[in-house]
């Protein structure tokens, strides 16, 4: 296969399910004769039919109940949500719905839906487009959440998404979207959940990170390096299931680490990455787990996300005074 | 305002009416009725004694739940309960022994067997309309037979996913019948605060019939809700049917309707009183009487008692049910957390 982008990548996965799978279906906000307002799921419509590529009401909370009502039914939805902010005016039917579905009937029922959404800051959009809200997610039992950096996991851990018995929330960094392009793994060839990817080896500190904020750790590691300083970088590519032993097997190696992520700092993600490598590996540690995080303020619009994100700069400094205790 | 009706509240037939559901299927449907009576009284009466879970009593409604249940046929159809549907599951096939293991904190055994269609009792109002559309929606997709019916109250119907649900069933004229039960009580919430409108008139906006029935005239139910099952099997799409009925007892057992009720309130609802009205159209009718009463009222006594006796000897809660129906392959954590408790129940 030609090198793909991310989007490319994606497209192509939802091609080869529907192909493997006649059950999987696609639904959504212009999803259907727009191809998706980032062309995800350009020329689905044309080659699948109306059935299989929906358009959708304007209602994220029926794209998300019907989802799971489909689910039962026997198919296999993929709805997209326009963007991951979005997804607030579905969140009673992913969290208390879809995700404990199974818990709920006793395991008499379940749900094979993979939700998909973009997210992410950097590329200016407007208000709640690119609310990192990923963490959310994980505090409601029962839905997997995954989240690629790279074109060839995007489409490995796409098709390992919509295989899964399970619900999950795969969210795309609408930033690396069409970023860049790398070879991708042709066919059957998923991604398994639950392993974290090294992105760079490091010997010094760990930088830790998923989604977009990997392509940060790893500019920031080059720039690390130019000091001295060999920095590893960590994908966790899904936080459920988080690959506990894989972190704590990197870190510890180390003894240093430092977690980077777009969303706000309390009660981000970030926090369970520390108290688990506090709880797990303590006396590993030479220093503070630290963290780079957007600021516990809302997302801003406009000229403003560029003091709202964290920055090549604050990752680097971050990483330096850990590396230096 | 009563909606349509076929019997008065005395049970005299209208005139000019003709009845879809003989007088055996009525008999039926009184039986399932008082069964669920039967079964809010034991109910009440074991939480009481503090032995069963939160219960919300059918009484009142019993014709508007049983009359629709009664148009569906339990080998293709599906329901998409609330939680005050306790007849129609049963009739649908959910064994009554599995709808006392539920209150009495059994676990798995509580579980709807797989070849039941029903979906869990839903909590989370209007939820479940969503789901009813997507699974309407989606056996039709796949030229399955089977209508789905939605329950849900006039409190629900406030909610966003009412709207949701019943816009996209319009759009996609899914097989799927909308039981709005109106009950005039969503706890302590009047049906005046609720909605400006008639309720059953908002099915015009969304592109299908919307019908107004007496939820205390089980015939009336009945026939309002098999006309909308069979447009729905015949691929015509969703109806809305709202009934008009009382809810009779209170919101669930924690609940004191002294509180707010006026005064009269119930009284006048009991002069409404479903049972009441279908007995004396039967008795009319020549196949109901005291005798046969007693001999029915014997009969569901003994499968309600020996349902609660085969509910007591199930297996009881275990701890790893927290654990066992989160995912099919459950994260490494999870199974840790899983560990750590066990280690600790056994101890």
């Amino acid at each position: 296969m030609a090198p793909l982008t991310m989007i490319e990548a994606i497209r192509d996965a939802l091609v080869h399910e529907m192909e493997r799978d006649e059950r999987v279906m696609v639904l959504g906000l212009d999803v259907g004769r727009l191809g998706g307002v980032f062309r995800a799921t350009h020329g689905l419509l044309e080659r699948f039919g109306p059935e299989r590529v929906v358009d959708m009401p304007l209602a994220e909370g029926a794209i998300i109940g019907s989802s799971l009502g489909l689910a039962l039914s026997g198919l296999v939805p993929v709805p997209e949500i326009q963007f991951l902010g979005f997804t607030h005016q579905a969140f009673h039917q992913i969290g208390p719905q879809l995700a404990r579905y199974r818990f709920r009937s006793r395991g008499r029922y379940h749900c094979q839906v993979t939700i998909r959404a973009p997210f992410g800051g950097g590329v200016r959009t407007p208000e709640f487009h690119p609310d990192a809200i990923e963490a959310q997610f994980v505090q409601t039992p029962g839905i997997k959440v995954v989240c690629p950096a790279t074109p060839a996991d995007a489409r490995g851990l796409l098709l390992s998404a919509i295989r899964d018995p399970d619900p999950v929330l795969f969210i795309e960094p609408q930033r690396l979207y069409r970023r860049g392009r790398e070879e991708v793994p042709e066919g059957d060839a998923t991604v398994p959940f639950g392993r974290l990817r090294i992105a760079r080896p490091g010997s010094d500190l760990t930088l830790i990170a998923w989604s977009a904020a990997v392509e940060l750790c790893l500019r920031a590691a080059e720039r690390l390096e130019e000091d001295g300083i060999s920095a590893a970088v960590l994908d966790l590519r899904t936080l459920v299931p988080l690959d506990v032993a894989g972190l704590v097997a990197e870190v510890a190696r180390t003894g240093r680490a430092v977690v980077v992520h777009e969303a706000p700092l309390s009660a981000g993600f970030g926090a369970e990455i520390a108290a688990t490598l506090q709880e797990e590996c303590f006396y590993s540690l030479d220093a503070p787990v630290a963290r780079v995080a957007a600021w516990d303020s809302p997302y801003p619009t406009g000229p403003l996300e560029a003091w709202y994100l964290p920055t090549l700069e604050r990752v680097v400094e971050a990483a330096r005074r850990t590396a230096a205790r | 305002m009563t909606g349509y009706r076929i019997l008065d509240p005395d049970g005299n037939l209208l005139d000019g009416a003709r009845p879809r559901l003989g007088p055996e299927g009525a008999v039926e449907g009184l039986r399932w009725m008082l069964l669920s009576r039967a079964f809010d009284a034991r109910a009440t009466a074991m939480h009481r004694q503090g032995r069963f879970g939160t219960y919300s009593p059918v009484r009142g409604q019993e014709a508007s739940v049983v009359g629709s249940s009664m148009a569906l046929d339990p080998t293709v159809d599906w329901i998409a309960p609330s939680y005050r549907e306790l007849p129609a599951l049963v009739r649908h096939g959910m064994p009554l022994e599995r709808v006392f293991a539920g209150y009495l904190g059994r676990g798995k055994a509580a579980r709807i067997p797989d070849e039941v269609r029903l979906l869990p009792n839903q909590v989370a109002l209007a939820t479940q309309l969503q789901h009813a559309v997507g699974l309407a929606w989606g056996l039709a997709l796949q030229r399955k037979p089977g209508v789905v019916m939605a329950y849900c109250g006039e409190g629900a119907s406030s909610e966003g996913d009412f709207h949701e649900a019943c816009n996209l069933a319009g759009v996609k004229r899914a097989p799927v019948v909308f039981v709005l039960i109106n009950n005039q009580w969503a706890i302590s919430t009047p049906r005046s605060v609720q909605s400006a409108g008639e309720l059953y008139r908002r099915a015009e906006g969304y592109g299908f019939p919307g019908v107004q029935v007496d939820g205390n005239d089980l015939l009336a139910v009945y026939e309002v809700a098999t006309e909308a099952v069979e447009r729905a099997r015949a691929g015509e799409g969703p109806t809305l049917i709202e009934c008009l009925t009382h809810r009779q007892s209170f919101h669930n057992t924690t609940d004191n309707p002294r509180l707010y009720l006026p005064e009269g309130w119930l009284e006048q609802a009991e002069r409404e009183d479903p049972i009441r009205r279908l007995e004396a159209y039967l008795a009319a009718q020549g196949v109901w009487d005291d005798g046969v009463r007693a001999a029915v009222e014997a009969e569901i006594a003994e499968q309600i008692e020996g349902a609660l006796e085969t509910a007591l000897a199930m297996p009881a809660a275990r701890p790893e049910d927290l654990f066992d129906d989160v995912y099919a392959d459950p994260p490494e954590r999870l199974r840790r957390q899983r560990e750590e408790l066990l280690g600790r129940a056994g101890d």
